[in-house]
Formats: C-alpha cells, sequence, structure tokens
C-alpha cells in the first residue's frame, strides 16, 4: 500500500487510523504476549513501566517544559502513595473508595508543589535542584519518623495491607471474568494503568500546544524576556509545579493500590534521580522522547538485575560482583556517556537539540 | 549548662568536618561555577582507602602517627587522581553546555564511585580500628577526645594553609584570576585548565583528610556516607556564601553548631514531638532559609543571578 512513516500519518486520515488501530491492537494483546512469554514477572515490570511513564510526563512539565530543575520529584509519588495507603488500609481502618482518594492523592500532590514551588520561585539552575532535592529528603525524613509520639506513617516498617484498587464494586486484586473471558489481575493493572497514562499523555500533549505550554518554554528560553512579553512568571511556574506533583501524585496513589504495600525506602533520592534521568536521557521537553526514557530505564536495570547473576555464574563458575551494584554503576556510566555525546537524550524536541548544540544566537547568551 | 558545652564542642568538631568539604565545593564553584555534586562521594572514597591502609598496617608495629600519616597520604593520592579525573572526563568536555548537563554527568559519577565502593569494599559498615589513643579531657563540665581536639586543630591548620596559598601564591592569584575572569585570566597567561584540574586536585585533598576524619570520629565508614555528608557541606557552602573561601568555613562551623544543638535541644523545644532522629533535616532547613531570604549567603557576594 504505502510505507507508515510518521511524515505520512500526518497528511493521510485512513493511514492514521489505520496506524492507531494497529497500535491499539499492540498495546492491548501486550500483557498477554509478555505475560505467555516472559512470565508474570515481567508483566509486573511493565506494569511498572507504565507508573513511570506517567511519572517521567510529571516531572517533564518541571523539568522539560518549564526548565525548572526539580530533584525532589519523588516526593509528590510518595504523598499520593501515602495518602492512598492511609486512606484504604487497616493502618486507620479507613477503606475510601479510589473515586476519593486518586483525584485526592493529585490535589495534595499539588498542594505540596506548590508549597516547594512558592519559596524557590527566585532560584534557578542548580541552586533549585539542591533546594528541591532538599525537600524531597526532608519529606521522606518525616515519613521515616512520623511513628511517634502520634503513629502518622508508621515509621521505617511501612504501611501494609493496603486495599487494592477497587472500581464499582470490582476488585483489580483478583483475576476478572468481562464475558467469559478471564482478564488476570496483572493484565488488569496493565489497563488501567495505560489507560491513565494515556490520559496523561494526552494531557500533556494538549498542554504543550497551549498558551500556558507556550509560557512555560518561554520561561525556560529566558525568564526575564518572558516577563517582558506579559507572561505572569510567577503563576506560571507555580503552575508548572502544582501540575506536575499532582501527575506524580496520581502515580504514587496507583502505586500503592498496586504494591499494597509503602515505606520510605521506595521513596528515596535514587527514584527521583531516576525519573530525570528518564526525561533528560530520553529526551526533555520532548513527550515521545520522556516515554521513551521511561520505558528503557524501567526495562533496562531489570534485564540487568535478572541478567548479571546468571550470566557471571555462565563465564566464572560464580557471582564474582555483586549484580546490584554492577547495575547501578553501569547506570552510572551510561548517564555519563550519554550526556557527553548526546547531551539533548536520546530523542529530543528540535528546539532543545539545537540550544544542545550551541545554535541559540550569542546575543542571548551575552546578556545572561 | 554541661549539655549545652557538650553540644557545642560535638558542633565545633563537626563543623571542622564540613568546612573542610565545604572548601572543596565552594573552590569548584567559585571558578566554574559549577556544583561538584560527586565531591561527597570524594570524601567517602578517602575515607574507606583512609580505613583499609590503617587496617592493613596497624598490626605492622609502625607507630600510630606513621600509620595515620600513611594513610592520609594514600587517602589524598587516591582522591587527588579521582578528583583529577571527573573533571577531566565528567567537566571538561561540558564546559560549554547548559548547566544541566555537567549536572547529570556529576549525578552519574557520584552513583559510579558509590557502587565502585560497595563492589571493592562490601555493602558492609567499616569500624575505624580502636588503634587512636583516646584519652578524655574535661572543659567546663563537658568532655573532649584527643581525636576531637585533633580533627579541630588539623582542620584549622589545613584551612589556615588553603587561605594563605590562595591570598600569598603565585598558584593563588592565578585561581583568583581564574574565578574572576577565565577568558581574560587566559589571556594574562594563566593555564586555566590547569588552574581548574588542580582546583579539584586541591579540593579533592581535603576532602580526604575530611574522609578521615569523619571515620575517625564516628568509628565507622560506609559505602553511602559521602551522599548526605556532601549535602551537608554543600549547605555550609550555601550559607557562608558559596564561591567564598572563609564563607566556607564561617558556614561550616555555623552549620555542625546549628545542627548539634538543634538536635541537642529540638525535643526540648517541640515537647519531645521531634526527637534528634531529625538531626538530618536542620541542614535542608537552613538551606532552603538561606537561599530564600539571602542566596549570597552570610559574607558572600551577590551571585543569585548567576545560579
Amino acid at each position: 500500500m504505502m510505507t507508515l512513516t510518521l511524515e505520512s500519518l500526518r497528511h493521510d486520515k485512513r493511514a492514521a487510523i489505520i496506524a492507531t488501530a494497529l497500535m491499539g491492537l499492540a498495546l492491548a494483546a501486550f500483557p498477554f504476549m509478555v505475560g505467555s512469554t516472559l512470565g508474570n514477572s515481567w508483566l509486573r515490570i511493565i506494569d511498572f513501566a507504565m507508573l513511570y511513564i506517567m511519572l517521567a510526563l510529571g516531572l517533564n512539565i518541571v523539568v522539560g517544559f518549564a526548565g525548572l530543575l526539580d530533584m525532589g520529584y519523588i516526593a509528590f509519588y510518595a504523598v499520593g502513595a501515602y495518602l492512598y495507603a492511609l486512606l484504604a488500609s487497616p493502618h486507620f481502618g479507613l477503606h475510601l473508595p479510589i473515586w476519593l482518594i486518586i483525584p485526592a492523592g493529585a490535589a495534595l500532590a499539588g498542594l505540596f508543589g506548590a508549597l516547594l514551588g512558592a519559596p524557590t520561585l527566585r532560584l534557578r539552575g542548580d541552586y533549585l535542584a539542591i533546594v528541591t532535592l532538599g525537600f524531597g529528603e526532608i519529606v521522606r525524613i518525616f515519613m521515616n519518623n512520623l511513628n511517634s509520639p502520634v503513629n502518622i506513617t508508621n515509621g521505617p516498617q511501612g504501611i501494609s495491607g493496603i486495599d487494592p484498587i477497587q472500581m464499582g464494586g470490582i476488585t483489580l486484586a483478583k483475576p476478572l471474568s468481562v464475558l467469559g473471558f478471564t482478564v488476570p489481575s496483572l493484565h488488569a493493572y496493565y489497563y488501567l494503568f495505560l489507560a491513565l497514562a494515556l490520559f496523561i499523555v494526552f494531557v500533556t500533549i494538549r498542554l504543550e500546544n497551549s498558551r500556558i505550554g507556550r509560557a512555560w518554554v518561554a520561561i525556560r528560553e529566558d525568564e526575564v524576556a518572558a516577563k517582558a512579553c506579559g507572561i505572569n512568571t510567577r503563576n506560571i511556574k507555580l503552575l508548572a509545579f502544582t501540575m506536575g506533583a499532582s501527575f506524580g501524585g496520581v502515580a504514587g496513589g496507583l502505586f500503592a493500590g498496586f504494591q499494597g504495600f509503602v515505606s520510605p525506602e521506595s521513596f528515596n533520592l535514587m527514584e527521583s534521580v531516576m525519573v530525570l534521568c528518564m526525561v533528560v536521557l530520553g529526551g526533555m521537553g520532548n513527550i515521545p522522547g520522556v516515554i521513551l526514557g521511561g520505558v528503557l530505564l524501567t526495562i533496562l536495570p531489570e534485564i540487568f538485575r535478572h541478567g548479571a547473576g546468571p550470566v557471571q555464574t555462565a563465564i566464572f563458575g560464580k557471582i564474582l560482583l555483586d549484580p546490584e551494584a554492577l547495575r547501578m554503576l553501569l547506570f552510572g556510566l551510561a548517564l555519563i556517556v550519554v550526556m557527553l555525546y548526546r547531551p539533548a537524550g536520546i530523542w529530543p524536541s528540535t528546539t532543545r537539540r539545537r540550544e544542545f548544540r550551541g545554535e541559540s544566537s550569542d546575543v542571548l547568551k551575552e546578556g545572561e | 549548662m554541661d549539655i549545652f558545652i557538650q553540644q557545642i564542642i560535638n558542633g565545633l568538631v563537626l563543623g571542622s568536618i564540613y568546612a573542610l568539604v565545604a572548601l572543596g565545593y565552594t573552590m569548584v564553584y567559585g571558578i566554574m561555577g559549577l556544583i561538584n555534586f560527586a565531591h561527597g562521594e570524594v570524601v567517602m572514597i578517602g575515607a574507606m582507602v583512609a580505613l583499609t591502609v590503617i587496617k592493613l598496617l596497624a598490626g605492622s608495629g609502625l607507630p600510630v602517627y606513621i600509620v595515620i600519616l600513611v594513610a592520609l597520604i594514600a587517602a589524598s593520592a587516591v582522591c587527588m587522581a579521582v578528583g583529577y579525573a571527573i573533571e577531566r572526563i565528567a567537566y571538561r568536555p561540558l564546559r560549554r553546555a547548559p548547566k544541566l548537563a555537567p549536572l547529570i554527568t556529576a549525578i552519574g559519577v557520584s552513583i559510579v564511585l558509590q557502587n565502585l565502593a560497595m563492589l571493592v569494599w562490601g555493602r558492609n559498615y567499616h569500624a575505624f580500628p580502636p588503634i587512636l589513643p583516646v584519652s578524655e579531657h574535661e572543659i567546663l563540665g563537658a568532655t573532649i577526645t584527643s581525636v576531637q581536639v585533633a580533627i579541630v586543630l588539623i582542620a584549622a591548620l589545613l584551612m589556615a594553609a588553603l587561605i594563605a596559598l590562595i591570598d600569598h601564591t603565585r598558584l593563588g592569584r592565578a585561581m583568583r584570576a581564574t574565578s574572576e575572569n577565565p577568558p581574560i585570566a587566559q589571556l594574562m597567561g594563566v593555564n586555566i585548565n590547569q588552574i581548574i584540574s588542580l582546583t579539584f586536585v586541591i579540593g579533592s585533598a581535603l576532602a580526604a583528610v575530611a574522609g578521615l576524619m569523619v571515620s575517625a570520629n564516628y568509628s565507622i565508614a560506609h559505602y553511602y556516607m559521602g551522599f548526605m555528608l556532601g549535602l551537608k557541606a554543600f549547605t555550609a557552602a550555601v550559607l557562608g556564601g558559596i564561591g567564598n573561601i572563609a564563607g566556607a568555613v564561617l558556614g561550616g562551623i555555623l552549620l555542625g553548631l546549628i545542627e548539634s544543638l538543634g538536635a541537642g535541644y529540638i525535643g526540648d523545644f517541640t515537647g519531645g514531638f521531634l526527637g534528634s532522629n531529625y538531626q538530618d533535616i536542620f541542614a535542608f532547613f537552613v538551606l532552603i532559609g538561606v537561599l530564600v531570604f539571602r542566596p549570597s549567603g552570610l559574607i558572600g557576594e551577590k551571585v543569585s543571578e548567576r545560579a
């Protein structure tokens, strides 16, 4: 018929519909393919990849669009997760419905985002990075210690026995049967997460091309000029923090329901760095790039985790090097190498690529 | 009252260590306008190397001071090499890139160093061999150990030496010139690449000493110890005014005092609601407070626009 390139899709409506349908079919069949070939542990990883895509897209608003380097992003994920854990677990004996908790998580995380954004509005670059990192650590330290004298978070042990996600009396924890067709639990979670991830993708795409999205990019490129153009930089920056944070809150709530257990350990700095790296390595500000980053950085370390031990046993007859340390070592090296050779990420947006090549006008550079 | 004095002493000891590490941050920032995120890990490497050497030599019958000296030299040498390598590999190629790029490579370097250390030294805590002669002295009802006295004295000596180096030597003048304006310094015949390398090397040597001090003070070393220490030292540098040598010293000591007094009294102030397990939080609140209300630090010049 014709070759399906992205360019042709843009012009040919029929091809676009066919491509979308194929894509939808592939996404729908995907968990069954993975489940039957690689097993359930990989299906879990795919489910996590969806959560990470949501997180990465949320952080992309702050870092990619608005250019505000946030290194404590995981705190918002933590807020969403802990809110779900507190409102739907035996810990306080509350079992509120998900329809209430997830929006509440988004709102609370958004509030935390504004709380972080407000005092740091004047900061840029490295300073902002360090302050946000400190904020993330503060949230984690509080989660770790708020078990006495009043036990709120149950401290380092975390909260377990969290209700699985339920919708209208249907729980995702058990296999569902739809029209005589059985959908295992992990598959059901996959479809839910996929739907929400797609929704977030849709929202971010619409945001990117909106007045707000353009204002974010303007601030990223030159805050003073943006202000001179009549953009209310304070509100727009706060909005970036709030929206990014609320996405994190949603992902966090889903995480708590999916995992059934939360503890401060899941929200350490390394996780923030991981999400940041998804955004940066994938290609800041470019939605497909960020999604690619999210998928790659969830899957590759897992491949390594599963592979490093057996490969070493095969070659040396025993495990010489701690696979976990080896995995992180390679991750660190990959960060350095990608930044040295592709500083704009694997799949950058065109504007960003130009910036990183140093093609932006020198007049602007002088003005800094 | 003696608790107060005791916390002051602890704060001074802690503060001297922070100050030494903060100098590394502030020197690099002063010259390149870059936060060397991996500096905390250099401290950790210093501590681990020093500990390994001390363990090796502990049974050899050499006098304690020789053992410590050898450990210090070995740790400094390794750290200087690491510092040099970090700059060459992760920062120099990105000197003209937007600031985000060196920040990410710095995180990468941190992760690499941490996990290298985990591979070499394992996940476990390493106890500091009890070879140091520990004598306790009473001051105003509080105790200070000989190790603590040594930490404060050595730190003070090193800081004085560094300030003298920067203020009164040819190298120091070249460093100040580079920090003022790199292109002009280059026109005046300063080899700025060399100066930047030397800055990293000197900072790393100080980090090595600080590493040995931390592990001697807490009698423990761990592959993860560098991260929090680095953050706090960075806070100290910001508190004093980043890029300012005297500021780093002041900020370090102040942060040490704030932390130990805060940890000592937080329980009383909050009616027992928050305990000393919140010690790590003070540094972050100080950091946020300083950056919001006085980004130039206590005695720094105005740098907020550069950030």
